[in-house]
């Protein structure tokens, strides 16, 4: 009988009335009276100098206020990024300033070079038409491995070889993989992409600055995923602004995947020149805008080498990585390459020796940075493609392959640094094959080709590492930030409880689920809680909601300030009983003495809290609000299997996934209902970045794909209805939950089964291909097919 | 009006502007616009129904759907002018009269079909015409007639599930919860 509340029910979402009748408060329905336009002339081409500027035109038209460029910034902090690399030879990353405007040169299609306000959006983007540049186009960097040969053009003058760093991992066992690869009985190598992407949240960026002069604040509303982090990265770096002047309001955001983390020029810029002109400035990114200036994802090439023994155990895994960043440092690039990636190299297998190289590479491209999966998504594919293409290689079975060599035992120290504390790939394996019923593959492949299509099926594995932490390690390794995230719980006069959380919701439900968490610890009624976030004028302090990291961390955060509410209203209670604190009990929102038919409601005792007339003041203070920051012990390890199957037109190349299942273990689960839900979101990420969609520039740095006519985001039509299960529970065994996450796991395990499955679709055809990179378009598969 | 920095001797807006009247949600409105406005834009910023959303700016994601005279429209793809004297309907006028959900919009909470919020008046408006024009699609006639709505969050599954619940088909049997 599954629960109606608490822990592992499913209510509705009560986010859910407001955004269904068009009564949501995103940044966009936001208007401030008297506020004025931004409209950001941006490079319209990748690499130049500005030798000069001539605004006066511009500056005489209708309803302009003020134009700002890079001069204006002159003295003014760039844009921080917040984790520090090492290269392998000890030295640090090369870490060029990111202005807010461009001084000087530009770097990328979409830098911004001037920004025009005026009283209407219309008249300022009027007034950018006017604006005259004097450039001195300088030929663009934008293949990786053309940027790092002497030679090259330089994006930054003092950064060699367009290299940001060189990256190994682990160091010390770089020599005994080298030395295992030699002795293996079979290696199997591939070389991949991992296609850059753009995240397309459907609500783009929106920035609006907000000074008032009189007590000398300035409030930000942003379309961010962690309005605390933006308080103390552009308060504390960009512009010197104490956090007691500064306010930032992340409300209703149209979902983040990543691209929302970052601090952005525009927030920088709507901020200071409201300060300069005095009143409110509105910045709405257009589509258009959003494609060359949201920070994209992924984009790396890899050469991954398997070694294997006689009896086909893993023995070394190799890999070498170029890793593109764009043009700038956006705010934790650095990091996804090299922590949330090289990290997570030995995946679900028990491979002795595991030796990860990245170099990071500067081309004139918008800047890239985490997007849903961050990093792993990249370490999976690798593993799970190289491991299907030995399975092929040795003639065995795929799905057994992996078994063989799952780690078994928990917990498990990794060769890469991490220790998994609880999994059972196995179990995640066996339930796949199940709901995936794949025992009824071979019909269905029959059935296929009586239709004249190839049929194939795909499985893979994940592992990822979530709920980053702990901070003291991060810090070690680099991290520029704390990684804890904290909660205030505030009880009123009559009961009723409001959280204020770091964390911060575009689309995953906080304001549903985590007063499931508060309902079942007290036994009160989930409406009677109430979720505050997004807002760091009602909260104190937060790193947000990225890295699936929101229960986990926010959760923990928010289990513990509830324990010691929980602790001082036992207490009180024991005071009014006349009893002793040890001995009282909370059920259902009652107080009782062990053992004795005494007992006291939850609204009184907190009634009593604020009305503290019979009342233990001389031990404890009134009021019932209590605050916990919560540093988590380690990652959590969210896994599982997935399965697609495809059908491939060999007379087009077309590519229809079939049937899509997930078999995940999360730990404990808050709300199956918005578990589920998150993990088809990912899946269908990932499945539009195995098939549809790619980010492409031409040699001069345009980017080809910039509207959604040519970025194929996923449709309704292009993807199946989903399979997905969540039974097979190992619980994190070191946060107060048991809980891992959720938020990345289908964008990180779908991408290798849909490949697999078309590498499968096209060997039934008795086509020799054994890779196709991504995006899988048609005219790919063609090719391979007939090439 | 505010004064710019720099001076100016013309109120650009009145210069330019028309008044637009047309019904929204069953009520009288109107406002100045100019030549150039859209339908997204009078409603949002003119009528301040923020329901409609603009996710793009190539009339491909349709989180700005509304009806016009019963149809759906993509509002940023009409003048707000080409709208004058039509019935508008937006997402804002969908709830019943006492303000629960409608059946549409209910099946949508019953059934997790949105995260974000987002795409979800687009969504929702899309899927009353839809239902408008076949009271009983098949999953397929779904996916296909929201090849002009685009969502980023929910990959659609519960989306599908939400309105082919709302046409009275049994949802859990076409796919399981
Ligand atoms: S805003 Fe109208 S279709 Fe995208
Ligand atoms: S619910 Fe977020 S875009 Fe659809």
């Amino acid at each position: 009988m599954p629960k109606d509340h608490g822990i592992g029910a499913a209510p509705k979402r009560r986010e859910d009335l407001r955004f269904l009748t068009g009564t949501g408060n995103y940044t966009d329905d936001i208007n401030l009276a008297g506020q004025a336009y931004v409209y950001f002339l941006r490079a319209d081409v990748a690499h130049a100098k500005i030798n000069g500027m001539n605004m006066d035109a511009a500056a005489a038209m209708p309803g302009v206020v003020r134009i700002f460029t890079g001069a204006d910034f002159e003295g003014v902090g760039g844009l921080p990024c917040g984790w520090q690399i090492h290269s392998k030879d000890g030295s640090p990353m090369h870490e060029p300033p990111h202005p807010v405007i461009a001084q000087g040169k530009i770097r990328y299609v979409g830098e911004i070079v001037a920004a025009i306000v005026a009283d209407s959006l219309e008249q300022a983007r009027d007034a950018a038409e006017a604006i005259e540049l004097d450039l001195e186009e300088l030929p663009a960097v934008v293949d990786m491995k053309a940027a790092l040969a002497d030679g090259s053009a330089l994006v930054h003058d003092e950064v060699p070889n367009n290299r940001v760093y060189d990256w190994g991992f682990v160091e010390e066992n770089a020599a005994a993989t080298d030395e295992a690869i030699k002795n293996a009985a079979h290696v199997t190598t591939l070389e991949l992409v991992n296609n850059r992407l753009v995240a397309n949240p459907m609500e783009p960026r929106v920035a609006i600055g907000d000074y008032t002069r009189h007590n000398d604040e300035s409030t930000l509303y942003t379309t961010s995923q962690n309005p605390h982090v933006i308080r103390l990265l552009m308060g504390a770096f960009v512009l010197g602004i104490p956090e007691h002047k500064l306010r930032v309001i992340a409300p209703d955001v149209g979902g983040g995947f990543g691209t929302k983390i970052f601090h952005y020029a525009e927030e920088a810029f709507v901020t200071f020149a409201s300060k300069q002109i005095n009143r409110a400035i509105k910045w709405t990114s257009s589509r258009s805008e959003a494609f060359i200036s949201d920070a994209q994802g992924r984009d790396h090439v890899t050469k991954i080498e398997l070694a294997l023994d006689a009896d086909n155990n893993f023995t070394a895994v190799r890999t070498h990585t170029l890793a593109n960043m764009g043009a700038y440092l956006s705010t934790f690039s650095t990091s996804v390459p090299t922590y949330l990636h090289g990290t997570l190299m030995a995946g679900n297998y028990k491979t002795p020796l595991v030796y990860i190289n990245v170099e990071a590479v500067f081309t004139n491209t918008v800047p890239v940075d985490a997007y849903r999966g961050a990093g792993r998504p990249e370490a999976t594919y690798q593993l799970e493609r190289v491991i299907d293409k030995a399975a092929r290689e040795l003639g065995v079975d795929p799905i057994e392959l992996r078994r063989q060599n799952f780690i078994t035992e928990f917990p498990y120290a990794t060769p890469v640094a991490l220790e998994y504390d609880t999994g059972d790939y196995d179990a995640t394996m066996t339930k796949l094959e199940e709901i995936a019923d794949l025992s009824g593959f071979a019909a269905r492949r029959a059935e296929s080709e009586k239709n004249g299509k190839l049929r194939g099926l795909g499985v893979n594995c994940y592992i990822e590492a979530c709920g980053i932490a702990p901070s003291n390690v991060a810090g070690a390794l680099g991290a520029r930030a704390g990684l804890y995230e904290s909660a205030t719980v505030r009880v009123n006069a009559t009961g009723g409880v409001v959280v204020m959380t770091g964390a911060h919701s575009h689309g995953q439900g906080h304001e549903t689920s985590f007063p499931q968490v508060i309902s079942e610890m007290i036994g009160i009624d989930e409406s009677q809680v109430e979720i505050v976030h997004g807002d760091t004028g009602r909260g104190a302090m937060g790193m947000g909601t990225y890295g699936s990291r929101s229960i986990a961390v926010g959760g923990a955060a928010m289990v513990r300030a509830t324990e010691k509410i929980i602790n001082k209203a036992k207490k009180i209670a024991a005071h009014l009983l006349e009893a002793s604190d040890s001995d009282i009990e909370l059920k259902d929102g009652t107080f009782s003495v062990a053992g004795t038919d005494k007992s006291i409601a939850w609204g009184d005792v907190c009634l009593t809290a604020y009305v503290p007339h019979n009342y233990p003041l001389e031990d404890l203070e009134p009021g019932l609000e209590e605050t916990a920051f919560y540093d988590p012990a380690n990652f959590t390890f969210p896994s599982g299997a997935y399965a697609c199957e495809v059908e491939v037109d060999p007379d087009t190349g077309e590519v229809s996934v079939q049937r899509f299942a997930a078999a995940d273990d999360f730990g404990n689960i808050i709300n199956p209902m918005i578990v589920d839900g998150q993990v088809h979101g990912g899946i269908a990420q990932g499945i539009g970045q195995a098939l549809r969609e790619n980010t492409v520039y031409d040699e001069n740095g345009q980017l080809l794909s910039a509207s959604y006519m040519d970025y194929a985001m996923p449709r309704a039509d292009d993807v199946p209805f989903y399979e997905v299960d969540h039974s097979c529970q190992t619980p994190c065994t070191h946060n107060p939950l048991g809980v891992k996450g959720c938020g990345e796991a289908g964008a990180i395990g779908s991408p290798p089964a849909v490949v697999n499955a078309v590498i499968d679709a096209l060997q039934s055809g008795g086509h020799d291909v054994t890779h196709i990179d991504m995006p899988v378009s048609p005219s790919r598969v063609w090719a391979a097919m007939n090439g | 009006m505010f004064n710019s920095a720099i001076g100016k001797d013309f109120d650009y807006r009145e210069e330019f502007m028309t008044q637009v009247s047309m019904t929204v949600n069953g009520q009288a409105a109107s406002g100045d616009v100019e030549g150039r406005t859209l339908l997204s834009t009078f409603l949002r910023e003119t009528l301040g129904l923020t329901g409609a959303h603009v996710g793009c700016d190539t009339s491909q994601c349709g989180a700005c759907v509304v009806h016009v005279d019963g149809k759906a429209v993509k509002s940023c793809t009409m003048l707000a002018q080409e709208a004058a004297g039509a019935t508008v309907d937006t997402i804002e006028g969908q709830a019943n009269a006492d303000g629960s959900l409608n059946v549409i919009q209910q099946a949508f909470q019953d059934h997790h079909g949105l995260q974000c919020g987002f795409c979800t008046p687009g969504m929702v408006m899309s899927a009353a015409a839809l239902l408008k024009e076949n009271p009983k699609p098949t999953e397929a006639e779904v996916r296909h007639y929201l090849e002009g709505n685009l969502c980023r969050c929910t990959g659609y599954h519960n989306i599908v599930k939400a309105i082919m619940a709302a046409s009275g088909q049994d949802a859990e049997a076409i796919a399981a919860e």
